[in-house]
């Protein structure tokens, strides 16, 4: 998938500065090109990386296409055989597979989005010097900073437990013997999933948004400042684009997690009523199911939904990092 | 200037300070209280995020009686049982193939990731941008399109269950945003400063420690942090291709808990404990978490 979306995005980028001018400076001199035996010593240090990275990622999914193409099924090993095109044709109408997809999309969109305003909010409220700024934004760090499968676990049992939770705890604290015992995860398992993903991913977009608000030229907002222009009218016409890189840098590496994500759907819900995303198909299917075939063709069909995805997010992302000033 | 300081700052103190500015006198007309309101709203938005971390410790520390108390208290009388538990469960292996894993993969990392890095900002390859974006568009590729293969592969050559196996793979996982992150750090090296070492007639090895390593430790020192955060965090793959000789800490987790009787203070303990090399290392280095975080794109 790779080199159709990285070539593309090398044709439509172009960066701005010559880096070829700039760097090579350092070794021959500008302008003179690169001998053959130079360039060869210029790829070396690049090739066991380049080899490594190609090997893990590129061979496996290679034959995952293959598999997807096969009828195998791990118990019944003597039916192994080509299957044309019949596994894709199952992952398109299967029920389960479609739902899949859509909730991937639900999850991912809903938690980016979410912690993106969040974070947003959090990082202008720690933008500013207050007593304990340091400790707020410390604490502000840590949900991050909980492993995954610990957090998903916490999440499930020490705060959405319909019986022990803090939350129905907190409820009963407020309202008293009567209060409404909500079965969290039971009633409403996509939100509750959300919401765990939320509380950590917030933390990841207010820190990279609140480095961005700080490198903001201060001077200029000043001016504007003086000038009269309002709070909010600072905000929308100066914070906001000044913001626009870090807010797209942030999204682009957020959903490229939570896209991923298979700890909480598997920790929290285990894929029940509704909530299993891809990566938590392809895992049952594969793992649970033993149906090779299936499990591949529907790895396919995410990689290419990702491929139509990332040919804009890689072109995003090289707008942004040329923008760093590279 | 201290109009800023009035916004900026702590309101309660500068906000009804008269500003000179230019020959134009300033009034400022915000409210004292409204930078006390946002102070206070910071404090509360922090201790809310802080409040599930701070009660997974608390709830670690109490009898299970304790721990499922509904309503809640804030403060019970302190109990190791959870951890007791927790302990005699095992968990030193899981620990130690964690820490071998991460620690491990993260060295290997760094050391084929800084020679690329180098390839691709001091003396680039040609189409060095389009290597960088394959990097990171192998970070888009999902782990579960390439699994399968992974694990009939491991299999067919008895590499299951094998530390090794979690080593190779969590290297490539983190490859690309090292290399990215490298890349960026290396590409602020000074070219005048390399020039000038080449003009003294330094070699590559004097070069490097002297012109690019003050530049670039920092750089490594994130990538480190990073990669030794998501490797530690890794489930999906560790559970898939490990069982019990390799099995990993977040693996050893999901098999802790059960569903029988309370449980509450022993899955607190657990979580804490697998949680804590993360929390010790992201305290340590709140910056470079952040510098790591956004690939080297925020410094």
């Amino acid at each position: 998938m790779s080199s159709t979306s990285t070539s593309r995005v090398g044709k439509v980028g172009k960066p701005g500065t010559n880096p070829e001018q700039g760097r090579s400076g350092v070794v021959t001199p500008p302008r003179r090109r690169q001998t053959r035996s130079d360039s060869w010593q210029r790829r070396i240090p690049l090739l066991p990386a380049l080899i490594f990275v190609i090997v893990m990622t590129q061979l496996p999914f290679l034959g995952t296409i293959i598999i997807s193409f096969m009828n195998w099924n791990a118990y019944y090993p003597d039916e192994r055989g080509f299957a044309g095109f019949s596994n894709f044709a199952r992952v398109f109408t299967d029920v389960n597979a479609r739902s899949a997809v859509f909730v991937t999309i639900l999850i991912t969109v809903s938690t980016v989005l979410i912690s993106l305003v969040l974070g947003l909010a959090i990082a202008l409220l720690l933008d500013r010097k207050f007593r304990g700024q340091g400790i707020v934004r410390t604490m502000m760090i840590a949900p991050f900073l909980v492993v995954p499968v610990a957090a998903a676990l916490l999440w499930k049992h020490a705060l959405y437990n319909p019986e022990y939770g803090l939350f129905n705890g907190l409820l009963t604290l407020v309202l008293g013997e009567n209060a409404p015992q909500p079965d969290w995860v039971g009633s409403m398992p996509l939100p509750a999933l959300v919401a765990a993903l939320v509380w950590q991913w917030t933390p990841f977009m207010m820190l990279i948004l609140l480095a961005g608000l700080q490198s903001r030229p201060l001077d200029v907002v000043e001016a504007a400042r003086i000038d009269g222009a309002s709070e909010f009218r600072i905000f929308t016409s100066m914070t906001l684009p000044h913001l626009r890189q870090y807010i797209e840098l942030s999204t682009l590496l957020g959903t490229i997690y939570v896209v991923q994500n298979f700890d909480h759907v598997f920790t929290i819900t285990a894929g029940a009523t509704g909530t299993a995303n891809l990566p938590y198909f392809i895992y049952q299917t594969f793992y649970t199911a033993q149906d090779y075939g299936r499990a591949s063709a529907a790895g396919v069909v995410t990689v290419v939904g990702t491929l139509v995805v990332a040919m804009f997010a890689l072109r995003t992302a090289f707008a942004i990092f040329k923008e760093e000033g590279r | 200037m201290s109009t800023s300081a009035s916004t900026r700052g702590d309101g309660t103190t500068h906000a009804t300070q008269t500003q000179k500015v230019g020959g134009r006198t300033f009034v400022q007309t915000k409210p004292p209280r409204r930078g006390m309101l946002l102070t206070i709203l910071a404090w509360v938005v922090g201790i809310l995020f802080f409040f599930p971390v701070l009660w997974m410790v608390l709830v670690s520390f109490r009898a299970e009686t304790d721990a499922a108390s509904n309503p809640p208290v804030l403060f019970a009388p302190v109990s190791l049982e959870g951890y007791r538990t927790f302990f005699a469960a095992g968990p030193w292996p899981p620990l130690l193939n964690s820490m071998t894993a991460s620690v491990v993969s993260t060295i290997l990392v760094i050391a084929l990731a800084f020679p690329a890095a180098y390839a691709l900002s001091i003396r680039p390859v040609k189409k060095w941008t389009d290597v960088l974006f394959f990097f990171l568009s192998t970070k888009m590729l999902p782990i579960v399109a390439g699994i399968l293969p992974i694990y009939l592969f491991a299999q067919a050559t008895n590499l299951l269950d094998n530390i090794w196996l979690l080593i190779i793979l969590y290297t490539s996982m983190n490859m690309p945003i090292a290399v990215w992150m490298l890349q960026s750090f290396l590409a602020e090296v000074p070219v005048e400063m390399l020039e000038a070492a080449q003009v003294d007639g330094a070699g590559l090895l004097t070069t490097l420690r002297q012109v690019v390593a003050p530049v670039v430790m920092p750089g490594i020192a994130s990538a480190a942090l990073i990669c030794f955060i998501f490797s530690w965090n890794e489930l999906l793959l560790a559970r898939v291709l490990t069982s019990t000789v390799a099995s990993t800490a977040p693996v050893f987790l999901t098999g802790f808990v059960t569903s029988q009787g309370l449980f509450l203070a022993k899955v607190c303990a657990a979580s804490f404990v697998v949680s804590l090399p993360v929390l010790a290392a992201g305290f340590a280095a709140q910056d470079k978490l952040v510098q790591g975080l956004s690939m080297g794109a925020v410094k």
